[in-house]
């Protein structure tokens, strides 16, 4: 469960590599640019109606598609929770494969879209004109769409990272709040030190947590490029974060807590685990999960290896997407763009608690001014908005992210597991991820 | 009596007719009214799926390049795969000594409700049966928060006593919590399958006993474990294709302990994510023909040499 | 697939109507029936094992989320909100719980009743006819009691897909209709429940096969198809991994796949748990099931019985 953080991304996943992944096994793809009528098409379609299935588990879902509908009395959409993150994605693919089934509109986290969009299941939107509404969206999230010349969604969340800490905790211990990860480590080591119960942050392993630090420390372990894959899990980027994280790992200073539990929730509340490094997405989650903290959080940029760059990752958000099992595909792509660029839609979805991934609410007064009581009425969004504009660009994920997430646990987590070195793990999962690439027919390579 | 002409399926006198083949056709077509529908619907649910798995272990489906038949490649590799053979080691340690702990418990519970020296026996029959009613889903859910390791009992029991002592989800516990929580869930169900046999014992063999000056654990050594042997050999069976298919337990404390609980942490654990997270499923049904194979085989061992000692 | 996951032993009637003259509280070595203070100690001890997480569901549901996450597991918090939780579980949602407690009783009467009456007559037939093809259909069910039901799921759904029936009821109904085992119950019974003479002079009245089994052998095989029902229903009511793949829209699920996503809001970005709906829920989803075991129970009890004395 804790794999889902990852759903309010964004940012910069520029993922240039895609190039000719497309044209490698697409299945008739979706080859036309814009116009051949695009938009005028979306616009008929509307006109006339129809119905949609929408897989979706974004809490505000419910509420958007009745506005939708308000607003387009002929078109019926039908909301479907088809599960969260992973869970949905394995419906998908099975109901992609048995070649029905499928909705007309699907969420997909930004790390899930590679491996859909290769597959040549996802709509072009090119061909309806919405590159138009590139400069709606930070460059992050639009590069998490907009891969190898095609659009294949729209974004509807980002999720940079931050550092939210618990101000009393700190306060307490006499902590520094860290802006490098030197300053960071030593702060876990002496709030342990102080209270054993007590650890600065939880983590057991989680493969998003993972790519995006991975990302935030320059590293760029997988390129693909057609059906050609590279695997790097001990480059220079991925290297720095592992020998610092080691440090935590190995000196058993991280919380053995898995996110979202129970136990990680009450742990929040009562200042047992006293920072979260984790996606802009994050404010609702401990409102909702942790009132027993409220007043004690604070929010801060991420810390950095040098200490005067910003620069994060993103972790967690995703987009909606046409698939190209769609009956209606011009209707679908009209609801997904209503869906995550009117104003009406936009302002619902961030009413329920996401982070947007539209530069006007970004830089909006209003955002920027919220004042939330549960972090003392810190103007959070401001450092926010500041981390999404750091977001580091040149990342990209696998064209079967989805499955290679699914191992990490195997691999990489028996380092957390032994509190053993994090690069032994890397290697181990670098390891499975070749040998699956490879018997899936991809040339796999590791370097 | 007269012979009379047979219409259809109405048997109008079973002693009628010399010919035992008419007979046989007459009960032929009787038999096959009551058995037929059961039988369609067994072939279609359980011969032809078990057809299709094994047509599918025989060809490789691949993200790109499609389906190739591969004959006996994926068996082949089955045989190679440590990720498999640990999945099942691991459900043999569990049913080694799962099995006989619940087994043991389920008969001592059986003979204390037997020996009528128990008050309100009746509510304890029901109450110990109840957990059978739970369905894993709730039972996992329940025993997850209750094995919580900071928050849950075990957590509010190792700051009690000062010590970790109760550590479920690690490693070397995992195991006995999941085994925890399936001999909850059928205790009781094995109790009423014992103690409904020791029930039909006849009370004559009892009082011949009595007479010939026998004690409680005489009798309950050479009247009631000896009539309690067939039943103890379904349970056992039972429990064994059971340990062997071990699946919604371990999937659902996954998200608790996800580091220990890994992808292929039993066989079905392993078929399951071959399939559903890796999209292999070619690979993930000679997983689960193999599994079905080698379970039958033990199943059927295990009856052979139960009811041969039964006729000894 | 089977439905049912833990099968019972078939009863031996001769030995039930010979073990009749044994006192309804069991036999005891026979002349001593005094109450054991330590043998009751250990069945408290069970009793205790037995029911101390049923516990732990029942105090929970009193407690609200926010009680949940503070106060100590295994007794009341502060309020009494499980009026306040039961409300809130029938109507989260638009009111989805009551959908998924409507469909698991379409699974449970269509699914578990089907796989009894298939088993049923079945069985009957089995018992009391010699057929061309009986050896085989004999060992072929015996087979397939061997089979695990979990090795057929994956097959079983890509056939499914094939066939355009998942996410349909039909791909939770379907699979539970057969149960061998259920066949065996109730062969194993009417071999001896059954006496071949009453049906033969019935025949000799000029009764049809079908009124036969109707009005003479379902009354004596009663306590049989009582077993293999309850245990069909626990089994279908139970069910979670087949629904779990064969579904994608949540208006089909049973209450236990809705119960386990509901624990799944939990987590991830969109996080708002609902631990209190879920464990609210959970008991509303024991309930029905427990009073239909305590109400038929004289049938079960009895209708368990030796399987290896008569083998």
């Amino acid at each position: 469960m804790h794999k889902r953080l990852r759903m309010v991304v964004g940012a910069a996943l520029t993922t240039i590599a895609v190039t000719a992944a497309l044209t490698g096994c697409s299945s008739g793809g979706s080859g036309s640019t814009s116009g051949s009528g695009g938009s005028s098409a979306v616009t008929a379609a509307l006109k006339k109606g129809g119905t949609l299935t929408y897989w979706s588990w974004t809490p505000s879902g419910a509420a958007q598609v009745a506005a939708f509908e308000k607003a387009y009395p002929q078109v019926k959409v039908k909301l479907v929770n088809a599960g969260t993150g992973n869970d949905e994605y394995t419906k998908l693919q099975n109901a992609i494969k048995a070649g029905s089934g499928a909705p007309d509109v699907a969420q997909i986290e930004y790390y899930a879209m590679p491996q859909f969009a290769l597959a040549g299941s996802l709509s072009d939107l090119s061909q309806y004109g919405f590159d138009s509404l590139k400069s709606k969206y930070t460059s992050g999230t639009w590069g998490s769409v907009d891969l190898d010349g095609k659009l294949y969604g729209l974004p509807q969340d980002s999720g940079p990272m931050a550092m939210f800490y618990n101000k009393t905790v700190f306060d307490k211990y006499g902590l520094t709040v860290p802006t490098t990860w030197a300053q960071y480590v030593d702060d876990a080591k002496k709030l342990h030190a102080a209270n054993p119960d007590a650890y600065l942050t939880s983590d057991t392993g989680d493969a998003g947590f993972t790519t995006s630090m991975i990302w935030q420390a320059g590293g760029k372990p997988f390129t693909t490029n057609g059906t050609k894959v590279t695997v790097n899990l001990q480059d220079a980027g991925t290297k720095k974060w592992a020998d610092t994280w080691n440090q935590l790992v190995e000196n058993k200073l991280l919380a053995p807590t898995p996110g979202f539990t129970d136990d990680w929730y009450k742990q929040l509340a009562n200042g047992d685990i006293a920072t979260q490094i984790t996606g802009a997405w994050f404010p609702g989650v401990i409102e909702s999960g942790a009132k027993g903290g409220s007043g004690d959080w604070r929010v801060a940029p991420i810390p950095t290896y040098d200490g005067t760059t910003a620069v994060t990752a993103e972790n967690g958000g995703g987009a909606q997407a046409v698939l190209k099992q769609s009956k209606n595909q011009a209707l679908a792509a009209g609801f997904v763009k209503w869906l995550n660029s009117s104003n009406d839609s936009v302002s619902t979805f961030l009413s329920s608690g996401g982070f947007p991934s539209t530069t006007a609410t970004l830089s909006s007064s209003s955002f920027l001014a919220s004042k939330p009581d549960y972090f003392a009425k810190q103007d959070v969004n401001t450092v926010l908005a500041g981390a999404s504009d750091s977001v580091k660009s040149g990342w990209s994920y696998l064209p079967f992210q989805v499955y290679a997430n699914s191992i990490y646990a195997d691999t990489v987590g028996q380092a957390y597991q032994n509190n053993s070195d994090l690069n032994a793990g890397l290697k181990a999962w670098q390891a499975a991820i070749v040998k699956y690439g490879n018997q899936q027919g991809f040339t796999v390579t590791s370097k | 009596m007269s012979s009379r002409a047979i219409t259809g399926l109405r048997t109008k006198r079973a002693l009628d007719v010399p010919g035992r083949r008419r007979r046989k056709t007459r009960g032929s077509l009787s038999g096959w009214l009551f058995v037929g529908p059961f039988m369609v619907v067994l072939i279609a649910m359980l011969i032809v799926p078990i057809g299709y798995a094994l047509y599918l272990s025989l060809f490789r489906d691949q993200l790109i390049g499609g389906n190739h038949f591969v004959g006996l490649a994926n068996y082949a590799q089955l045989l190679q795969d440590s990720k498999f053979w640990s999945g099942f080691l691991r459900v043999l340690v569990f049913l080694v000594i799962q099995v006989p702990i619940m087994l043991v418990l389920a008969l001592v519970a059986a003979l204390a409700l037997d020996s009528a020296r128990v008050h309100a026996a009746g509510f304890f029959r029901i109450a110990i049966f109840l957990p059978y009613a739970v369905p894993g889903v709730v039972a996992a859910l329940i025993w997850g928060f209750i094995y919580g390791p900071q928050f849950g009992l075990t957590g509010s029991f190792n700051s009690a006593i000062g010590i970790d002592l109760l550590q479920p989800f690690t490693p070397t516990w995992i195991l006995t919590s999941i085994g925890n929580i399936v001999t909850w869930e059928f205790l009781g169900y094995n109790m009423i399958i014992f103690f409904a046999a020791l029930r039909v014992v006849p009370t004559d063999l009892y009082e011949a006993a009595a007479l010939d000056g026998a004690g409680p654990l005489r009798t309950i050594l050479s009247i009631k474990i000896p009539a309690l042997r067939g039943s103890m050999v379904i349970a056992t069976i039972f429990s064994i294709i059971g340990s062997f298919q071990l699946f919604n337990e371990p999937n659902l404390l996954k998200s608790l302990a996800p580091n220990v609980i890994g992808t292929f942490f039993t066989p079905n654990m392993y078929a399951y994510n071959l399939s559903f997270a890796g999209q292999q499923f070619n690979y993930s049904a000679t997983v689960a023909i193999v599994m079905g194979v080698i379970t039958a085989v033990i199943a059927y061992v295990v009856q052979v040499r139960g009811t041969r000692t039964e006729n000894r | 697939m089977s439905t049912l996951t833990r099968p019972a032993a078939a009863v031996d009637d001769s030995v039930v109507r010979r073990s009749r003259r044994r006192s309804a509280k069991g036999s005891g070595s026979g002349l001593r029936e005094k109450k054991s203070l330590p043998l009751t100690a250990i069945m408290i001890v069970f009793l205790v094992y037995s029911f101390a997480p049923l516990f732990y569901l029942i105090v929970n549901s009193t407690k609200s989320q926010d009680d949940l996450l503070s106060t100590f597991g295994l007794w009341f918090g502060g309020g009494f909100d499980l009026f306040a939780n039961i409300r809130d579980v029938f109507t989260y949602n638009g009111g989805i719980f009551l959908q998924w407690f409507g469909n698991t009783l379409l699974y449970v009467v269509v699914g578990a009743g089907g796989a009894t009456f298939l088993a049923t007559i079945a069985g009957y037939g089995l018992a009391k006819f010699r057929f061309v093809g009986r050896r085989l259909v004999f060992a072929v069910v015996l087979g397939s009691i061997a089979i695990p039901g979990t090795a057929l799921a994956v097959p079983t759904f890509l056939l499914f897909s094939k066939l355009g029936l998942t996410n349909t009821p039909w791909a939770i109904i379907l699979p539970s209709l057969v149960s061998p085992f259920g066949l065996y119950l109730v062969w194993t019974y009417a071999v001896d429940a059954i006496p071949t003479e009453l049906l033969e002079a019935a025949r000799m009245d000029g009764a049809s096969e079908i009124r036969i089994f109707f009005t003479i052998a379902v009354k004596l095989l009663t306590p049989g198809i009582v077993t293999v029902l309850l245990f069909s229903v626990v089994a279908v009511w139970n069910n979670y991994f087949l629904p779990l793949i064969m579904l994608s829209d949540p208006r089909w699920y049973p209450l236990t796949v809705g119960l386990n996503q509901w624990s799944q809001q939990a987590s991830g970005v969109a996080a708002h748990p609902i631990y209190n709906l879920v464990v609210t829920g959970s008991l509303l989803t024991i309930i029905p099931i427990v009073v239909v075991f305590l109400l038929l129970q004289r049938y079960w009890q009895s209708g368990l019985g030796a399987g290896g004395v008569k083998e």
